[in-house]
């Protein structure tokens, strides 16, 4: 497995090798699916719609639906508007959507279709709504493509209300609908009004009821973004997908906003629920404390599983910086951290987040693949992996543990269902390192050190 | 068949008036006893819900891809090289001393910078970082939508690097707006196998029965499976195109005698392109179903004509079919009376009805995402077919026939007297294989998909990851029958029982009983449920 990967490091200008991040559309369209009766539409060739539709499906198995322009060689000489003119009025016909959200693809961004431009003059049903998000492939990541589109739902749709209300607006990052159900749960414990956009919790997790719904009951309402001009605040989670939606509704409605990092492991969990306690006052509700309580005496209870040991963690920054922070809250060591996104305010982050854990990585990067990432463990060993699922060859090649966290997980199941954010997801995650090792050791240790109780 | 005209004008009656005209034309309700025109290849109407992939899907996802020991640098920005990484199931393992990197994606990751002022040198360093990190038999560069846009010379690059390393580098020209699906692609990917790969390589003794396999992708392991079975009766089987292939074996594709051509979209202009140049025939073979196997052996054997050869394979076919019947009809008894549906593939669409039928499920309605009206109507249709600007755009090579190397394996005479008995050189499509009142839709859509499964209610329906789960939620059981739900093989007798296994599972899970919940089932609500699809 990955033979090929010599241990001695060179520096690459010219080649990724099996990249840790994809391009900006995909996150477009998840973020997209997250509004009530939306449909995303991706402006650029049909390939792009079908590979992003096919890899959010195999994360997600569910329906992932979208249209698209369909380029041909001739709307590239031409320009797309024809196709996304007539794309567009072909889905409010045959579809029926509330509102389509237009994604723009590395084809349409390099010939320069003005999309805006496009969709002002084309005649959209009385009451539908069209909004779009330019999502060059060729800049940042699908983690760009999500905060760009959650930006324009907040430029198309949140109106600026003079008295602001009761109402946290929060933007909850690029996460399960599982973490989104979560967020709302905690809140609603702690009687905190709000609106959590987007939110595809119950539109990629649907049921099976024998009745197919295109539009599933799921999914942040537009009236509610429109609302969210009025909220009194903003909480972002992780900066990386979320800080431009809520700095974007600062700007448009003064709406003043915070931004955390994804609440994944006790501190930042902690620092979620005092965030949004600066903003409603009262008191933390018994159930978040016992929940609280019972992580904490998980941590006590089983440290001895995973103390110390070494890990190397990769995959989207928000994610990533998260959960280094958590895992030194567990007493493990974060060696090897990456993401494939750019941004050097992700290796600052990291650096900061260990400095307070008074650990020193030995390398941390942004805009890096996977390849580099087993040649640092190549060079110096870990005992797990933490990542998607893109991680499984390293864990072979290097027979040390993978915990699936993050995007994409395209081998097994849960995350739709069980969240990773807050309290119960960070018992979660310690219950998936835990077994990770135990397993491991229950697998391949001494006859005589197998044992019934650990 | 009056349910059929019915959904086929609902369908047609949802639509806006233009789409309503496109789509017509794509939709037909089977009838034997009339010459009947399918609209294939054409532009999908933009919005549309296709499941269409593009020409670079075409190029580097299915037949470039595949090759193991090839580094495959995708040139663009990352999503393209990202999504077409591991997802397809063509399995692979290096040859002795060789290599396999089918556990790495390549790319040159374009940033916007590159997009302004070019890609060309990035483009070299990654061969050059590729070359020296990983020296693979050769590289192949597939371009994306951008490269063709901001005119990359992907050509010149490659012709540098190769004199450059001394090693073969691919350029295609598969940028994902060309053609109308993923069928350019193909065309775009076999031209270039043709003119820089085959014919290239040194020959080997010359062994009897000297075969490959075109159009085999060895999804799920088919291709070793049906290796096994060829092995077993004394076939040689110098390459497949392109499942677990490797570069000198491609490049001594000339070398056979007979071509086999399973997947007929995405390989038949290479069958031809190589009949034309070394005088080797092809015949359209179908490895999918016991049936269709044993009769594809059989016209193998009777192409070669050999009697040792024709007593062997039968031999093979008893002993094989025999390991298989009973499992087989114990399936059979599981699935008895049930339809499907079938929308996937170059030839699947088509080949699976055989097998389906074998575990007694018929095919009621079945299609392709990205056919020709060849593969419908069959290859006689060819002549009559209207090239459209987006087909023109592709190049036909001129391939003449090749003075040192071509080696007429069968006279005229011969030729024409074997055509009457085996598809040598022929193949006549999909649509014969479906009986009257059977429902032929090509670029099967979402809305489509809906109306075909309310009106049919299929047990089964065949198809891909984007539409399986929105076949789930109606209650019907989907099959990807690209990836075969991580299962297989499928292809030859063992695929068989495989295939049978799986379906007869997927119709017959527990789970299906659950989808009502029990209060919904009491006495009081009955008639007021919404009963859809199951």
């Amino acid at each position: 497995m990955l033979s090929y990967t010599p241990k001695e490091i060179k520096e690459r200008k010219g080649l990724v090798v099996n990249p840790a991040k994809t391009c900006q559309p995909i996150g477009a369209m998840y973020a997209a699916l997250g509004i009530h009766r939306c449909l995303p539409h991706s402006h650029g060739s049909q390939g792009c719609c079908s590979y992003h539709r096919m890899h959010l499906t195999r994360h997600y198995r569910d329906p992932i639906v979208a249209s698209t322009s369909s380029f041909t060689e001739g709307a590239c000489v031409f320009g797309g508007k024809a196709n996304l003119s007539k794309g567009l009025q072909n889905v409010f016909a045959i579809y029926d959507p509330d509102i389509v959200a237009v994604n723009t693809t590395c084809l349409s961004e390099t010939i320069g279709d003005d999309i805006g431009e496009i969709i002002r003059s084309t005649e959209i049903p009385e009451g539908k709504v069209v909004i779009h998000a330019n999502t060059p492939s060729y800049a940042g990541s699908h983690v760009t493509g999500f905060a760009n589109m959650v930006k324009a739902m907040v430029t198309y749709l949140a109106e600026p209300g003079e008295d602001k209300n009761n109402t946290l607006n929060i933007i909850p990052g690029f996460v399960e609908p599982s973490d989104m159900r979560e967020l709302k749960r905690m809140l609603a414990l702690m009687g905190t009004p709000h609106i959590l956009f987007p939110d595809t919790g119950g539109v990629v997790n649907a049921p099976m009821t024998g009745r197919y719904e295109m539009y599933p009951g799921g999914g942040v309402s537009i009236d509610d973004l429109k609302k969210t001009g009025s909220s009194k605040a903003t909480i972002a989670l992780g900066s990386f997908a979320s800080r431009d939606g809520a700095y974007e509704l600062e700007k448009k409605c003064d709406v003043p906003s915070t931004v955390l990092k994804l609440p994944i492991g006790i501190k930042a969990a902690d620092a979620f629920i005092m965030a949004v306690l600066s903003h409603t006052g009262g008191e933390v509700p018994t159930e978040l404390e016992f929940e609280r309580g019972q992580l904490v005496d998980l941590m006590v209870d089983v440290h001895s599983h995973y103390h110390g040991k070494k890990a190397a963690i990769f995959g989207d920054p928000d994610t990533v910086i998260a959960m280094t922070e958590f895992v030194l809250s567990l007493g493990m060591e974060p060696t090897h951290i990456l993401t494939g996104t750019p941004g050097k305010e992700f290796e600052k982050d990291i650096e900061d987040i260990c400095r307070e854990g008074k650990y020193t990585p030995a390398n941390v990067k942004s805009s890096g693949d996977l390849m580099e990432m087993h040649q640092w463990i190549m060079n110096e060993p870990v005992d797990i992996l933490i990542g998607n699922t893109y991680g499984k060859y390293i864990a072979r090649a290097e027979n040390i543990p993978l915990v699936r966290i993050g995007f994409p997980i395209l081998d097994r199941v849960g995350h739709s269902f069980f969240p990773t954010l807050g309290y119960m997801g960070a018992i979660r995650l310690i219950e998936k390192i835990s077994t990770a090792f135990l397993d491991q050791h229950d697998r391949e240790c001494e006859e005589e050190d197998f044992e019934l109780v650990m | 068949m009056a349910v059929e005209k019915k959904l086929q004008e609902k369908i047609l009656d949802a639509y806006p008036a233009k789409v309503m005209r496109n789509r017509k034309k794509h939709i037909l309700i089977r009838e034997s006893g009339e010459k009947q025109e399918i609209a294939a290849n054409t532009r999908t109407v933009p919005g549309i819900i296709t499941n269409r992939g593009c020409c670079f899907a075409g190029c580097k996802g299915v037949v470039i891809g595949p090759i193991v020991d090839m580094v495959h640098i995708v040139h663009g920005p990352i999503g393209c090289a990202y999504y077409s990484w591991g997802t397809r199931r063509n399995k692979g393992k290096a040859r002795p001393g060789g290599k396999n990197f089918l556990a790495y994606s390549f790319c040159t990751d374009m940033q916007e910078s590159d997009i302004v002022f070019g890609g060309e040198k990035k483009l070299m360093r990654a061969i050059e970082e590729a070359y020296e990190t990983f020296s693979p038999r050769a590289i192949s560069i597939s371009a994306t939508c951008p490269v063709g846009l901001i005119g990359d010379d992907i050509h010149q690059v490659a012709k540098q690097a190769s004199q450059k390393l001394g090693i073969p580098v691919l350029a295609f020209s598969c940028e994902g707006y060309k053609g109308v699906s993923q069928s350019a692609g193909h065309h775009i990917a076999n031209n270039k196998l043709m003119a820089e790969v085959v014919g290239t390589g040194e020959m080997e003794d010359k062994k009897p029965y000297s075969i490959s396999m075109l159009g085999e992708y060895n999804i799920g392991g088919d291709e070793w499976e049906i290796s096994r079975v060829l092995q077993k009766i004394g076939y040689h089987v110098i390459t497949t195109m392109t499942g677990n292939s490797v570069y000198d074996e491609i490049s001594r594709a000339h070398q056979a005698d007979l071509n086999l051509v399973q997947c007929h979209r995405s390989i038949n202009y290479i069958a031809d392109m190589i009949e034309t140049k070394y005088g080797l025939p092809w015949i359209k073979v179908n490895f999918i179903g016991i049936e269709a196997m044993s009769k594809s052996l059989r016209d193998m054997a009777r192409y070669f004509g050999d009697e040792d050869l024709i007593a062997r394979t039968e031999e093979v076919i008893a002993e094989e079919t025999a390991a298989v019947r009973d499992e087989i009809g114990s399936y059979k008894k599981m699935c008895e009376g049930k339809t499907a549906v079938l929308f996937v593939g170059g030839s699947r669409a088509h080949h699976y009805q055989g097998l389906l039928r074998e575990i007694g499920i018929d095919t009621v309605a079945a299609g392709y995402e990205f056919a020709h009206r060849d593969d419908y109507e069959g290859r006689d249709v060819i002549p009559d077919i209207k090239i459209d600007a987006d087909s023109r755009n592709i190049e036909e090579l001129d391939v003449r026939q090749d003075d040192k190397m071509y080696r007429l394996r069968l006279s005229k005479e011969k030729y024409e007297e074997l055509q009457k008995e085996i598809p040598l050189g022929r193949y006549a499509g999909l649509m014969t294989e479906m009986k009257d009142g059977t429902v032929v839709v090509d670029d099967l859509n979402h809305f489509e998909t809906e109306m075909l499964i309310k009106a049919l209610k299929p047990a089964f329906f065949g198809s891909g990851i984007k539409d399986k789960y929105i076949i789930q939620k109606m209650g019907v059981y989907s099959k990807q029958m690209h990836s075969y739900d991580y299962s297989g093989p499928y292809a030859g007798y063992r695929g068989a029982v495989n295939f049978a296994r799986d379906v007869a599972a997927g119709i017959h899970t527990p789970a299906w009983s659950y989808v009502t919940p029990p209060w919904k089932r009491q006495p009081s609500l009955v008639g007021k449920v919404a009963e859809e699809g199951a």
